[in-house]
């Protein structure tokens, strides 16, 4: 390490100190923020409910804005998700507004895996975060954070209680995504009935263990609304993006026969709550929450599953460059032995065909063997009968020779005898 | 039945927005969790002893954080340089701030002061090293940031220049942490004995391409204006002190001489508030941004391109940094398998062709041996036909000879038979 040695005191304990002036570091609270308004924030709503039952409303009403608005038919074949970004800017605030609507659901007849596309969405956004912070360069500080920050589910206004769609969605989200259950055409119940609509809902959403956001109590400057506003969940809420004379003012509103319903008028429903609450007071803490717990979940799964642990088997603490150390070693390991494998098996190939054509050959070379020995045998009777020919011919000679000499002292008896 | 495919990569629009929304209070959210949250910073002096920094530092935090029971380094000089900190907690209107300083003792005090920047480098380096393991652990709970945000180097006033040991230390600093080099003891110089050496001093600077920390623009031209008024008073000259002086009923701090005081706070007689504005007041959180972004990036990139190539490779292009350590792997594993259907394809017409070889040698082997036998065969045929034909023409012979023979025979015994019957007429003639 260093030339000279190293002795680095590490003093932890904390003192505390009075100040004998103004410092000034209680800015910094400012400084901070000066910072975000002027890198802009980011916010991504999802919906999720029936066709028709007012997402698009709901958002243009929350917004004060028309938002691209395409009816969905009912014929989707399956779930998708559409997202939707927006630049918005309210004084010196810049909002990336995200709008992901869940086009089609609840109107195929088999809705047991209606669920899944969404589940994929949002892990496929955590996931995108998360390769970006394990990139070697990265750049955290300009990404695009399209996590979801708040889920709103909208619950038709049956009056009774939950669909079973309803709970089974919800029971996949909870442990992914911040879920602030609402009742949809919340001005077609009564308020009698909206009060044991409500009673039920969150019954049934406490019995099966589904996990809602509450909205947090821990900061005195705003625990007391968001305790209040606990209570009065699901939020039963009407948008309109229309608007109506009321008396001298002019409001959003739905105009019916037997009277107005007032989009912001808080004795006929709770948009303005759900407006608190989701944009003026708990925005911050749904981004905080969204990072610190959901996405810390996800990266934790994930993680484990890759193999990746915090401590050894002593339980002493894996460094970085450990733990991607054992994991690359690991990797090698097994390319190597992928690639021993391979070899392995031509080897084997090849000693077998070896094996194969030897014996052939063995095969090959007996055969002429025995053919050789064939013609051996022949070229011997060849040369048998050859030498029996030869003495023949030559016991035919000598034969002949004896014969002709005595032919030839014959022949003088003759003539003597003519003589006579 | 309609099926479309979901959108990769959302356009975005701009809206207008018809009414208050609200969203207008996120920047009171955000200073609200800040505040509960609370602040760190931590802030490192670095300088030769007897140059002040204890007392600066009092001076800029106007509290003891240095005093008889916890002395300033030069007190504390061992055999070689140490690096120390020290945590206070400080509150003020609300906002509760950690702060941490850490200093070096026999910073260039030594006979021989090669390698005194070392035991600094480490300590940086380590402390961002806390930082990524605590970061890329799998269950990640507070991190708590300990890496030095700022750094504080202390210049002796000769008023002539930077010495070898100052250049050479900004130089190995400068891209490892935020470093805001200071004129020590700046009422030893004259105003303009002050501006030729903040001349010098930033001459030096430029030529030895030291990256000192740099103000960040903003949108706003007034404050562009006064960090352009601070950018040309760098290097800042300041002085401090542990002392309140009574001067023309005010109480300042500042230090008293026979010809007149000191005083701290006064822009005139140096740039010391000028520095707690900029450190305190309206740059802390750009310093630790941008340790965040760019000198802990660049340390963690370093680390994790060590790691992936093993530090072997040294031709990586970009793009490979471009991926996360397991990206690469993943990319390298089907690197590999390509690799290796290659190699086996290779392999697989290699074999082919010398089976094909050994095949057709077998089959050429045959050949000739068929040939041969065939060969041999006709030749034993021939000599078959040959004997064959001998023995035909000898049998001819024979025959022929032994039916003359007959003949002959015959001729003989008609003639003694002849001769016999002429025997016996002879005799009665």
């Amino acid at each position: 390490m260093a030339a000279t040695d190293v002795d680095v005191f590490l003093n932890e304990e904390k003192r505390n100190l009075n100040l004998g002036g103004h410092v000034g570091f209680d800015s910094l609270p400012d400084q901070l923020v000066s910072k975000s308004v002027t890198q802009g924030f980011c916010f991504n709503i999802l919906c999720v409910g029936e066709t028709g039952i007012g997402k698009s409303t709901l958002m243009n009403t929350l917004f004060n804005t028309m938002f691209e608005n395409e009816e969905a038919s009912h014929y989707q074949n399956s779930v998708y998700l559409r997202p939707r970004t927006y630049d918005l800017q309210e004084s010196n605030v810049h909002l990336k507004l995200t709008i992901v609507d869940t086009v089609g659901f609840g109107d195929q007849i088999n809705k047991e895996f209606s669920y899944k596309p969404i589940v994929d969405y949002i892990d496929t956004q955590f996931e995108n975060y998360l390769q970006e912070e394990l990139k070697i360069k990265r750049s955290l500080f300009n990404y695009h954070d399209t996590r979801i920050h708040i889920c709103l589910y909208f619950i038709s206004p049956t009056g009774h209680s939950l669909k079973s769609l309803d709970l089974v969605t919800m029971k996949k989200l909870d442990s992914k995504v911040n879920i602030i259950p609402i009742i949809a055409k919340a001005d077609t119940i009564s308020k009698s009935e909206l009060h044991k609509f409500k009673i039920k809902i969150m019954s049934e959403l406490v019995s099966n263990g589904v996990q809602i956001y509450q909205f947090p109590t821990d900061d005195e400057a705003v625990s007391e609304i968001n305790a209040s506003m606990n209570a009065h969940l699901p939020f039963a809420v009407v948008g309109s993006v229309e608007e109506v004379k009321v008396g001298n003012k002019t409001v959003r509103a739905r105009q019916y026969p037997w009277g107005v319903v007032q989009v912001e008028n808080e004795s006929h429903c709770d948009f303005v709550k759900l407006r608190e609450m989701l944009i003026r007071v708990n925005m911050e803490d749904l981004r905080e929450q969204t990072h610190a717990r959901h996405y810390e979940l996800y990266r934790r799964c994930k993680l484990e599953e890759m193999g990746f642990k915090d401590t050894d088997p002593d339980s002493q603490p894996f460094s970085l460059q450990e733990t991607y150390e054992a994991k690359r070693k690991e990797f090698l390991g097994d390319l190597q032995r992928k690639e021993e494998e391979m070899r392995q098996m031509f080897v084997n190939k090849v000693k077998e065909t070896e094996a194969e054509l030897k014996e052939k050959e063995r095969e090959l070379h007996d055969k002429f063997e025995q053919l050789k020995r064939m013609h051996q045998e022949e070229k011997r009777k060849v040369e048998e009968k050859r030498r029996d020919l030869e003495e023949e011919l030559n016991a035919f000679n000598r034969k002949k020779v004896a014969a002709e000499t005595l032919s030839l002292s014959q022949p003088l008896k003759k003539d003597k005898d003519k003589k006579n | 039945m309609i099926e479309r495919p979901e959108a990769a990569v959302p356009s975005i629009a701009q809206r207008n927005l018809e009414g208050y929304v609200g969203f207008a209070n996120l920047p009171n959210q955000v200073y609200r969790k800040s505040v509960k949250r609370g602040f760190e910073f931590t802030l490192m002096v670095v300088g030769e002893s007897g140059l002040g920094k204890s007392t600066l530092i009092n001076s800029l935090f106007l509290t003891d954080l240095y005093s008889k029971d916890y002395p300033g380094p030069s007190q504390r000089i061992k055999k070689t340089v140490q690096v120390e900190q020290s945590k206070v907690l400080i509150k003020e209107g609300g906002v509760q701030l950690t702060l941490t300083i850490v200093d070096t003792p026999g910073f260039g005090d030594a006979v021989d002061n090669s390698n005194c920047w070392q035991p600094v480098i480490n300590y940086i380096d380590s402390k961002c090293e806390d930082f990524l393991n605590a970061e890329s652990r799998v269950n990640r709970r507070s991190m708590p940031d300990n890496r030095v945000h700022c750094c504080l180097y202390f210049i002796a006033p000769s008023g002539h220049g930077l010495k070898p040991l100052d250049i050479e230390f900004m130089k190995r600093l400068h891209d490892k942490v935020n470093v805001i080099p200071l004129i020590a003891k700046a009422d030893t110089l004259t105003p303009e004995e002050c501006q030729l050496f903040k001349k010098q001093i930033m001459k030096e600077i430029q030529e030895h391409k030291i990256k000192i920390y740099e103000f960040p623009d903003t949108e706003d031209d007034e404050d562009n204006k006064l960090i352009r008024k601070i950018k040309e008073k760098m290097p800042l000259a300041v002085v401090g002190s542990n002392v309140v002086i009574e001067v023309n009923g005010k109480k300042v701090r500042g230090r008293q001489y026979p010809w007149g005081v000191a005083e701290v706070e006064n822009g005139e007689h140096c740039d010391f508030t000028v520095l707690r504005n900029m450190l305190i007041r309206t740059h802390m959180q750009d310093l630790k941004d941008v340790t965040n972004n760019v000198h802990y990036e660049n340390y963690r990139s370093k680390k994790l391109a060590a790691v992936t190539c093993n530090g072997v490779d040294t031709t990586k292009t970009k793009g490979q940094l471009t991926k996360s350590p397991l990206a690469q792997m993943e990319e390298e594993r089907g690197d590999h398998v390509t690799k290796m259907k290659k190699m086996e394809a290779e392999m697989e017409q290699v074999f082919e062709m010398k089976v094909k070889e050994k095949k057709q040698k077998l089959k050429d082997s045959e050949a000739e041996l068929e040939r041969r036998h065939e060969m041999m065969k006709r030749n034993l045929e021939a000599q078959y036909k040959e004997l064959e034909e001998k023995r035909r023409v000898y049998e001819d012979e024979k025959a022929n000879w032994e039916a003359q023979q007959r003949i002959l025979e015959q001729q003989k015994l008609d003639a003694s038979k002849t001769m016999e019957k002429n025997k016996k007429k002879g005799k009665i003639f």
